[in-house]
């Protein structure tokens, strides 16, 4: 299959602003169209990687990012997301395009996806296990992510778990990980490698920046993990790194509490949460400095935490 | 390009014809015109859940958890509703999706639901209130205009929203707001409602009165953007209700009582025209004659063909654009009259504007 690095850049704007680029993330099908410049530059860095989908594959979602017309472009542009026509979100400043895009396309998958159990948490791979980090949004998930998927991790979704509710297995839908703030600094310095696409200021979430996934886990988006792990991550200022147990009810109930759509599959998506705490170690992950906190879950990784014990 | 959606649900045989390309188009129409699990039920029934891509029976799949998570939600809210006001002497009668649920009505199939809508007689409403309120529902839209908006001028109260599961009731003393065109003794349907077996203390409206009001609820609103659905649950129930010998004429006949005359014609005519509802040319005939004058009746012919369609973008020409906003304006136009439309436009614009300026 082709990778969207492989497709000319004339090629890839044409697709982009005229018929949509088909791009294959896991599960799902995105058919992107824009003619946003920050959005095509983005599209070509971040998703490099990514399959683009057969011709006879089918898209999941028609989406894009188009600059809003009328009088608003004399006195300063917006972009505005449109999912197969609607525009389901307000406009926002001109220079947003991408990130637009991408909260935009989690929207889509959280909310509109309903063959899913959609729970918001980063979740990454190692030993054929995974660790879920449900967390809602500012709480350092992503940033914990960035860092593990830095030291071999296989990134599965910094935003996103998806659950097959019939097997309770994650599906991987790796798309770049979004940073903010001083996160961005922060992975800067602690993955130097890392591909960054263009810092955007000022958004409702401060800064944000797009990393660009890496290219073996963008590979390997058809291969599902087991839950192993499930870790609450808790920023505190000047705590050590600590894990600390967590009974299953409680991290059950964390799950149901960052899930999107838990509601809508009643007994069996209680029993696909049920599974995954059974089969997982739960604990709560306190940290402040990011390095020891990567270290706590390498060594629950390695089976070797010492706090780490069944409860 | 072809209205996939609209060949689909008139002529459920022909998801067997769909060529696999076909597929997503017909999805992103469904999805486009909220009638995405009502295309997954037929779908699964006339078993062709197999043809379909594998990323269609996903959604389609999924489509169907929806819509029964909704059905339960839906049923699970007539229960509370009913623990608070029918206990106490409050009857009540269900409207829309919560009354084809509750009456186990074909539209209810596939269908999502939004709020739960229900009707009880104008003089119970300060006491319906009252008793939602020490269950746990509270007021929403909280601004004086508002209030006054829902209180004075329309034919429910300002929707209810439970503090803790979240849901909406909305409460209705009527099917149109008492300032509208339409004049409705809402005293002959709640003696008209039928009871639910199975729920002691509530309702649904009969079924004459029940596609009336689905009619009125399509042809009175100004929002078009779920037309073919509703029009969709008018065909489900007139092909359900139909088999009744004396369902026809009693339609006819209820109309004219409620003086729904014009919009039954609207309701059969589209129905008929659109999804091939079968319906006797003698009803149609009669039903006709309530028509608007000529060249009003064609006029209106024309804007509503446009609206009653997917309204995706693949669908929609200029001309249909058009057609959506001059009937987003005549439902402005039938809700009030023109002083008190013009004040309450006025006044919507300036809130509109002052919280504009307030988030930039």
């Amino acid at each position: 299959l082709k990778r969207v690095a492989d497709l000319p850049p004339r090629l890839l704007q044409d697709l982009l602003a005229g018929p949509g680029l088909r791009v294959r993330t896991g599960p799902v099908v995105m058919s992107i169209r824009s003619s946003v410049p920050e959005v095509i530059s983005g599209v070509a860095l971040l998703y490099a990687e990514h399959p683009c989908a057969a011709d006879d594959e089918m898209a999941d979602f028609h989406v894009g990012v188009s600059r809003t017309g009328g009088w608003r472009r004399w006195v300063g542009s917006q972009v505005s997301f449109v999912l197969d026509g609607t525009r389901p979100f307000n406009a926002l400043p001109g220079n947003q395009g991408f990130p637009l895009l991408e909260w935009g396309m989690n929207w889509c998958i959280s909310g509109l996806a309903p063959q899913y159990l959609t729970l918001h948490a980063a979740v990454l791979e190692r030993h054929g296990r995974a660790l879920l980090l449900p967390a809602p949004s500012g709480s350092g998930k992503s940033t914990l992510c960035a860092a593990l998927m830095n030291r071999g991790w296989r990134l599965l979704s910094d935003e996103l778990a998806v659950v097959d509710p019939s097997t309770a297995k994650v599906l991987p839908i790796p798309r770049p990980v979004s940073l903010k703030n001083a996160s961005i600094g922060l992975i800067r310095q602690f993955a130097p490698d890392t591909v960054f696409g263009r810092t955007v200021t000022e958004t409702l979430k401060g800064d944000v920046a797009h990393i660009k996934p890496p290219a073996e886990a963008v590979r390997r988006a058809d291969e599902a993990a087991s839950p192993g792990w499930v870790v609450i991550p808790r920023f505190e200022r000047g705590a050590p790194a600590q894990l600390s147990p967590m009974g299953k009810c409680d991290a059950l109930m964390r799950l149901i509490e960052n899930a999107f759509n838990y509601n809508i599959h009643g007994r069996a998506g209680f029993e696909a949460l049920a599974r995954i705490v059974e089969s997982s170690n739960c604990h709560v992950l306190t940290y402040d400095a990011l390095d020891d906190g990567v270290q706590c879950l390498e060594r629950l990784s390695a089976g070797a935490c010492a706090t780490a014990h069944e409860v | 390009m072809q209205d996939l959606v609209v060949h689909v649900l008139s002529d459920p045989a022909y998801v067997l014809k769909l060529r696999s390309g076909d597929w997503e188009l017909l999805l992103r129409q469904a999805r486009h015109a909220a009638l995405m699990g009502r295309v997954a039920s037929i779908v699964a029934r006339s078993n062709a859940m197999d043809d379909a891509p594998e990323t269609a029976q996903r959604h389609l799949k999924g489509a169907l958890v929806l819509a029964e998570a909704h059905r339960r939600e839906a049923m699970r809210e007539v229960a509370y509703l009913r623990e608070a006001l029918c206990g106490n002497g409050c009857p009540i009668v269900l409207l829309k999706g919560a009354a084809y649920a509750a009456a186990s009505l074909p539209p209810a199939e596939g269908r999502t639901f939004s709020d739960t809508d229900i009707l009880v007689p104008r003089s119970a409403l300060a006491a319906v209130e009252s008793r939602l309120a020490q269950k746990g529902w509270a007021s929403t839209h909280l601004d004086p205009y508002d209030q006054r908006y829902y209180r004075e001028w329309m034919h429910e109260l300002p929707p209810m929203e439970h503090i803790r599961r979240r849901t909406v009731v909305d409460v209705h003393h009527n099917i149109a707001p008492p300032v509208s065109r339409l004049k409705i003794d809402a005293g002959l349907l709640i003696d008209n409602a039928c009871a639910v077996p199975s729920m002691p203390g509530v309702s649904v409206l009969a079924p004459e009165d029940m596609v009336l009001h689905a009619m009125v609820h399509l042809f009175q609103n100004e929002d078009t953007s779920r037309a073919l659905r509703d029009l969709s649950d008018i065909d489900l129930l007139l092909r359900h209700f139909a088999s009744k010998g004396s369902f026809w004429s009693a339609l006819i006949q209820r109309a004219q009582e409620l003086h729904l005359s014009r919009v039954l014609h609207y309701g059969l005519r589209f129905a008929h025209e659109v999804f091939s509802t079968p319906i006797d040319a003698k009803t149609l005939e009669l039903a006709g004659r309530a028509a608007a004058p000529w060249p009003l009746d064609g006029w209106m012919h024309r804007l509503w063909r446009h609206a009653l369609s997917s309204q995706h973008p693949d669908v929609m020409t200029p001309q249909a654009h058009t057609a959506l906003v001059l009937l987003f304006l005549r439902g402005h136009w039938l809700r009030m009259p023109p002083p008190m439309l013009a004040r309450h436009l006025l006044h919507k614009g300036l809130v509109h504007w002052r919280d504009r300026n307030k988030a930039a």
